[in-house]
């Protein structure tokens, strides 16, 4: 009997250590469910038959990502090994301890952040921001961008209607201003027996989207969130009359040039708007314009695309992500290893081939970039202008305020832009004085 | 001699240890069955809820395990009882309840009236009723929002049908002034049903020998029905109410999926808004202040509310 149970005993111990041994030889990547995320899986195609490690990938909707991926790191959970977060994030995963600090296996592995763009290593990888202490590798680079029916543009009586309107010729907006009266324009015509509405925007209340589309006026009106960076003096910045000027403007553009009902829109709804033929402009992320210029109805030749128009200055609101090593992994040596891998020039060349933005300066530099994609161009244009919201540790604070005061006046219309943007201001410094910032 | 399961468990048991359960009392076997089950609650309820306490008198934040916790007294209770805020969300979620829970009782009242009559196709009218509660608030809130869009969906167009008012020129779920409207409608919907079976258990309870004597006294139809059918059922249509109020209090998951508490905070529920607060904003010992007092309040209304239902059933 006791024979038997040794054996038995022996035998379990076999196969945990067996079932370890599996487990470390495996790698799970977390990150949003999205276009890009599919061609990753593709990609990584290459490290699992390079290194014999199998990924496994976890993949949440836009809407759930940030509550999802927040509540794994801050229960020091074990289900993502290497995760492509958000850059708002990197602030409150660094300090919390959630993200591996990668300056020395950088060092020893000779992975530069020189090789990768400036604004994508300081927005996706550093902080304190803009300090050299590297939390992420730039992964994939993203702003927020516009696309339109070239096709309806290009139609002579639309160009005829709209000379007449505005006296000058219907094309891409230089200005913000430009952008509104187009999509004042289209507002309500009939194209083709059907009613078509200006622009598709981003209006969504419940996690970043009102805040991600409004910035791009803010931003292109000089919106700044201090007078001095570092000091949190917000007084006069995040209120000018400039940035009052620009909320004035987003709400305008929702109420005279967006579709009835798009009063919770971010990305999907922006995209189903386009590919339905409702709308003859849309903003959204860089990373979605493969699958729009790919689409066999509103894609390829009638469909074309326009960096964020500037209207005091050009400027472009950042998304986009880096790759971090998660703290609680049992696999470390694997998820460093992916990440040497990723950093490799030539990977990051097929990274970008296959639909993902690379942000390593080798292949935003090849001269034959800009003529890769028809957004290739002004993907690095609006790279060259982006800015970013907070990436303090209590960012979700301070983008939950925003997120209410903005729908609040711009949807719900509730006060006046510039009581929006005082009360903003008042939520925030009591977030920072409760951060002990202020 | 006996042969059954427990005389021969019975003769099985060693005596040595016959004679220590022996010497146990009824109460303490008593005890020792409960115990396991009280042990449970006292785990998974009273001991969260103490801790939860705990944590309101504190600044400590979920997310931030590094970070020194700071005992703050009061201060998370007067933040958010002096907070305008707060006190909107709340005004909100008394409009939702209060309306919800009369267009229900009233609807749900009717509707068991008419089916408590003896009519062909009963069951199946009953069973059709009662179809909307039975399905999840996740697929009601989805479906309603596609029946609310401005463009495609049906209230536009039957708003339009009968007013002339275009479909695509207003918004049921993202105008201001109608979303929180569009809730109650939703809700009302999906839960009149259960009133109604609550109020049809009342009316088929009530003897039929009562109204027997009341048209012997000569009484009349409306005399009947104020004076036996409506206080005959008032018992079960207060529980009704009690079930509808505690779950709407914390309605969630529907209004999340029809409005996402907007447009702006016009139908931000304060079980939304907490939730906000304790898993999007991670100020955890805010939050657990911000549930105290909600459960307070649940439980004090709850508590007021049952005297009166116990005084209503003791008439």
């Amino acid at each position: 009997m006791k024979g038997r149970l040794l054996t038995a005993t022996a035998a379990a111990a076999l196969l945990s250590a067996g079932a370890a041994s599996a487990q470390s030889n495996e790698l799970t990547l977390c990150w949003a469910a999205w276009d890009p995320a599919n061609a990753l899986v593709e990609l990584s195609k290459d490290f699992e038959a390079q290194s014999g490690i199998k990924m496994n990938f976890e993949f949440v909707p836009w809407p759930n990502f940030a509550d999802r991926m927040l509540n794994e790191l801050n229960s020091g959970g074990q289900l993502c090994d290497l995760l492509i977060g958000d850059s708002q994030w990197i602030g409150g995963s660094a300090e919390n301890g959630h993200y591996v600090k990668l300056n020395d296996f950088f060092a020893s592995e000779n992975i530069s952040m020189d090789d990768f763009a400036p604004a994508t290593v300081y927005a996706y990888s550093t902080w304190p921001k803009g300090t050299p202490n590297y939390y992420a590798l730039p992964a994939m680079g993203d702003a927020n961008g516009w696309f339109y029916r070239k096709d309806w543009f290009a139609r002579p009586e639309i160009q005829a209607a709209f000379k007449e309107k505005y006296g000058r010729d219907l094309g891409e907006p230089k200005t913000q201003k430009e952008l509104l009266e187009i999509a004042q324009f289209f507002q309500g015509r009939e194209i083709d027996g059907q009613t078509v509405y200006g622009a598709s925007i981003f209006t969504e209340r419940g996690s970043e989207g009102i805040t991600m589309g409004a910035t791009g006026a803010l931003y292109a009106w000089g919106f700044k969130y201090e007078n001095t960076p570092g000091k949190y003096d917000m007084e006069g910045a995040v209120n000018s009359p400039a940035a009052v000027e620009a909320l004035e403007f987003y709400k305008e553009l929702y109420k005279t040039g967006t579709p009835p009902g798009y009063d919770n829109a971010y990305m999907e709804q922006s995209l189903d708007a386009f590919k339905s033929g409702q709308v003859a402009m849309a903003m959204n992320w860089f990373a979605f314009f493969p699958g729009l210029y790919a689409d066999p109805n509103t894609g390829g030749d009638k469909i074309d695309f326009f960096v964020n128009p500037p209207q005091n200055v050009a400027a472009s609101t950042l998304g986009g992500q880096g790759l971090s090593v998660v703290s609680y992994t049992d696999n470390m040596d694997g998820a460093l290893a992916y990440v040497k891998w990723f950093a490799q020039p030539d990977v990051q060349a097929k990274w970008w081939s296959m639909g993902g933005y690379s942000c390593h300066n080798s292949v935003l530099n090849d001269p034959g970039f800009k003529d890769s994609a028809p957004f290739a161009g002004d993907f690095l244009e609006a790279m060259g202008g982006v800015q970013d919201f907070w990436q303090e540790p209590a960012y979700a604070s301070l983008l939950l305020a925003m997120q209410e005061r903005l729908h609040n006046y711009i949807v719900a219309d509730q006060g006046t832009a510039q009581e929006a943007l005082d009360g903003l201001i008042a939520d925030w410094t009591e977030v920072f004085e409760d951060e002990g910032k202020l | 001699m006996p042969h059954t399961p427990i005389d021969r468990l019975a003769r099985a048991t060693p005596p040595s240890v016959a004679a220590r359960v022996r010497g146990l009392s009824d109460r303490t076997i008593a005890w020792l069955f409960v115990a396991p089950t009280i042990f449970l609650l006292l785990a998974i309820n009273i001991f969260p809820l103490i801790w939860t306490v705990r944590l309101s008198f504190t600044n400590y934040a979920a997310n931030r395990p590094g970070r020194e916790v700071e005992w703050v007294g009061l201060r998370n209770y007067e933040r958010i009882l002096t907070d305008d805020g707060i006190w909107a969300n709340m005004q909100t979620t008394a409009h939702f309840l209060l309306w919800t829970i009369a267009l229900q009782v009233v609807i749900g009242f009717t509707l068991a009236w008419l089916i408590n009559r003896k009519f062909k196709g009963n069951d199946l009218v009953t069973t059709l009723i009662v179809l909307p509660m039975m399905l999840s608030p996740a697929v009601v809130g989805n479906f309603w929002t596609f029946l609310y869009q401005p463009q495609i969906g049906l209230i536009n167009y039957v708003v339009e049908l009968f007013t002339g008012i275009p479909a695509s020129s207003f918004s049921m779920l993202g105008a201001g002034g109608l979303a929180k409207w569009s809730i109650i409608i939703v809700d009302t919907w999906m839960w009149t049903p259960f009133v109604m079976l609550i109020c049809l258990a009342g009316l088929r309870s009530i003897p039929d020998y009562i109204y027997e004597a009341a048209e012997i006294d000569r009484a009349s139809k409306w005399r009947q029905f104020w004076t036996i059918t409506v206080p005959m059922v008032l018992p079960f249509l207060m529980l009704a109410v009690l079930f509808r109020g505690i779950e709407n209090f914390k309605m969630f998951d529907m209004v999340v999926l029809l409005t996402g508490g907007g447009p702006g905070n016009e139908t931000l529920l304060a079980s939304i808004d907490l939730k906000r607060e304790a898993f999007e904003k991670w100020r955890t010992g805010y939050s657990s202040a911000y549930a105290i007092i909600l459960f307070v309040t649940v439980f004090g209304l709850a508590s007021i509310y049952v005297k009166a239902l116990n005084k209503v059933k003791e008439r």
